[in-house]
């Protein structure tokens, strides 16, 4: 697998000024450029990430992130980790469903738990919480039931 | 006036719509699938989960690393060694920690063992699905019980074992462990061989699995599936010999693939994977050395998990659990206790086909269908 620098340098000649940085082991790709940067990641031969192995949200309280861990079957390289971000009141972020289909459920699980909206996502419903259920229990303001037991016994 | 005939003149048909759970002896557990269907024939199914949601990735942040340990356990609760390991190996990874050499054996071990719990049980239920009612699950119950009584013995508990520690294991093995191992390893080809005889050929099953839920090698990819779920499709991808995770490159084993990715493929994908489980265990236990069960490090950690913090940062680990990949994707604010837990329950996602795979049979094939997929709720919902 190429490293993240190249990777980055060939998504900053594909699409010129599409701001990609790298934070940790990660690219952080801007909500407005994900479809078309994932688009090139798994049709590129190259690159050909064809499996996408995890989404999953955090809540950093400024803003919510989700992260996508993405593998190559058929080159048999990854992972990639990519970050997408998104404010916490208009929590919306590009659904790439109808690239990998493994992102249908865990979409609508992020959604449920976090709150954050998959545009263009064919089914988005809540998936693990029952339907009427107010809230997003992984969003760090939520408050529990059981709060008031003293965390110090686990 | 004939009522008969004028109604067969105009009769009208209508879908049905049934509900498959979430109380149904079928579904493993509670797991509800919403089925229309065109006579018996299924035209849309809509699997509805979460009835043993409890929020485990909520709970983890709560409590220091080590204090999900157990609760990883009760994920898939069949294989609470490999889940164990999934959490162990990315805890490591983000703490570098090196693991002894002998505890790294002793994990493959169990690993393996586990391994050939799950599908023993598999095979076991999807026969109950065809209606093979509890003769096949008594005798993968009955070589089951033979690996459980193992751990049990270094554990102290036969399913919910909690075993791993960051950087090693809780406890060595006992001394009599190895010899009870090399026993199930001479002993299980001669059980595979007799559920095979039994089995493999019956001209029922073949007729039940053969050519039902086949899935294309492109949507299995797409779509995100691991494990048996993957490779019967014909897809040779086992994180074992992609990833080279703890020694597993250290021994020699291959990878069965299935041809077309019916029922059938994955029903026998298994027994294949049991006997190559089967030479790794041979290896393992021939070649374990003597030494630490854990490391420095990890021993103080182990004794004081509220005091066990990690660097800033995030990773992603994935292992081959006997169902597919699991992953468990770890943030870190430096803190004794984790930012973000997020586990990738290989049940969950191989779910996402389901519709795919019943989609134009017959509603006696949803359960099949489902029971070859081999999921246990604990890990769906979490």
């Amino acid at each position: 697998m190429k490293s993240l620098t190249e990777i980055q340098t060939d998504l900053n000649q594909k699409f010129p000024g599409i701001a990609v940085t790298i934070d940790g082991t990660s690219l952080v790709i801007l909500k407005e450029n994900w479809i078309k940067v994932a688009t090139f990641l798994k049709t590129e031969p190259e690159h050909a990430f064809d499996y996408l192995s995890s989404v999953t949200g955090t809540d950093y309280k400024e803003y919510l992130e989700v992260a996508y861990h993405l593998y190559s079957v058929s080159k048999q390289h990854g992972p990639l980790a990519i970050k997408v971000r998104t404010d916490m009141e208009k929590s919306i972020v590009p659904s790439v469903t109808p690239l990998w289909r493994s992102a249908e459920f865990q979409e609508r699980e992020a959604y449920d738990l976090l709150g954050i909206y998959f545009e263009g996502h064919p089914d988005l419903r809540r998936i693990l919480m029952w339907e009427g259920f107010q809230y997003h229990p992984l969003r760090k303001d939520y408050v529990q039931d059981d709060q008031d037991r003293p965390v110090e016994q686990f | 006036m004939d009522y008969a005939l004028k109604n067969s003149e105009t009769l009208e048909t209508q879908t049905l719509e049934v509900n498959l759970g979430p109380q149904h002896p079928s579904t493993h557990g509670v797991f509800q699938m919403n089925v229309i269907l065109e006579g018996e024939t299924i035209v849309r199914l809509k699997p509805v989960m979460g009835y043993l949601h409890r929020n485990h990735e909520k709970l983890a942040e709560n409590m220091s690393y080590l204090g999900s340990m157990p609760f990883t356990d009760r994920l898939d609760y069949i294989c609470s060694m490999t889940n164990n390991f999934a959490y162990a190996t990315a805890v490591e990874k983000m703490a570098n920690m090196e693991v002894p050499e002998r505890a790294q054996y002793i994990r493959i071990i169990m690993a393996e063992l586990t391994r050939l719990v799950n599908h023993t049980l598999l095979i076991g239920f999807l026969l109950n699905d065809l209606g093979a009612f509890f003769t096949p699950v008594l005798y993968a119950f009955r070589e089951r019980e033979k690996i459980l009584d193992l751990f049990e013995a270094v554990a102290g508990s036969r399913m919910m074992c909690n075993y791993f520690r960051f950087g090693g294991l809780k406890v060595d093995v006992t001394g009599d462990f190895i010899p009870h191992v090399r026993q199930i390893i001479n002993n299980y080809p001669k059980f595979l061989d007799e559920f095979e005889e039994l089995l493999s050929e019956n001209e029922i099953l073949m007729a039940r699995c053969q050519n039902v839920g086949i899935i294309s090698k492109d949507l299995a990819i797409n779509a995100g599936l691991s494990g048996p779920m993957l490779r019967a499709t014909g897809v040779p991808y086992d994180v074992r010999k992609i990833d080279h995770y703890s020694i597993y490159d250290r021994f020699k084993f291959r990878v069965p693939i299935g041809e077309k990715g019916d029922v059938y493929d994955r029903y026998y994908i298994r027994i294949l994977e049991m006997r190559e489980s089967i030479k790794i265990l041979d290896q393992a236990i021939k070649e374990i050395p003597e030494g630490e069960f854990i490391s420095k490090t990890g021993a103080v950690a182990a004794k004081t998990p509220r005091n066990f913090k990690l660097p800033k940062g995030d990773a992603y680990s994935r292992i081959e659990a006997p169902k597919g990949e699991l992953g468990f994707y770890l943030v870190s604010d430096g803190t004794t206790k984790p930012y973000r837990y997020h586990v990738r329950a290989p049940s969950f996602i191989n779910l996402t086909v389901l519709e795919d795979m019943c989609l134009g049979y017959k509603v006696a094939d949803a359960i099949i269908n489902l029971g070859s997929i081999d999921i246990v709720l604990g890990e769906v919902d979490r």
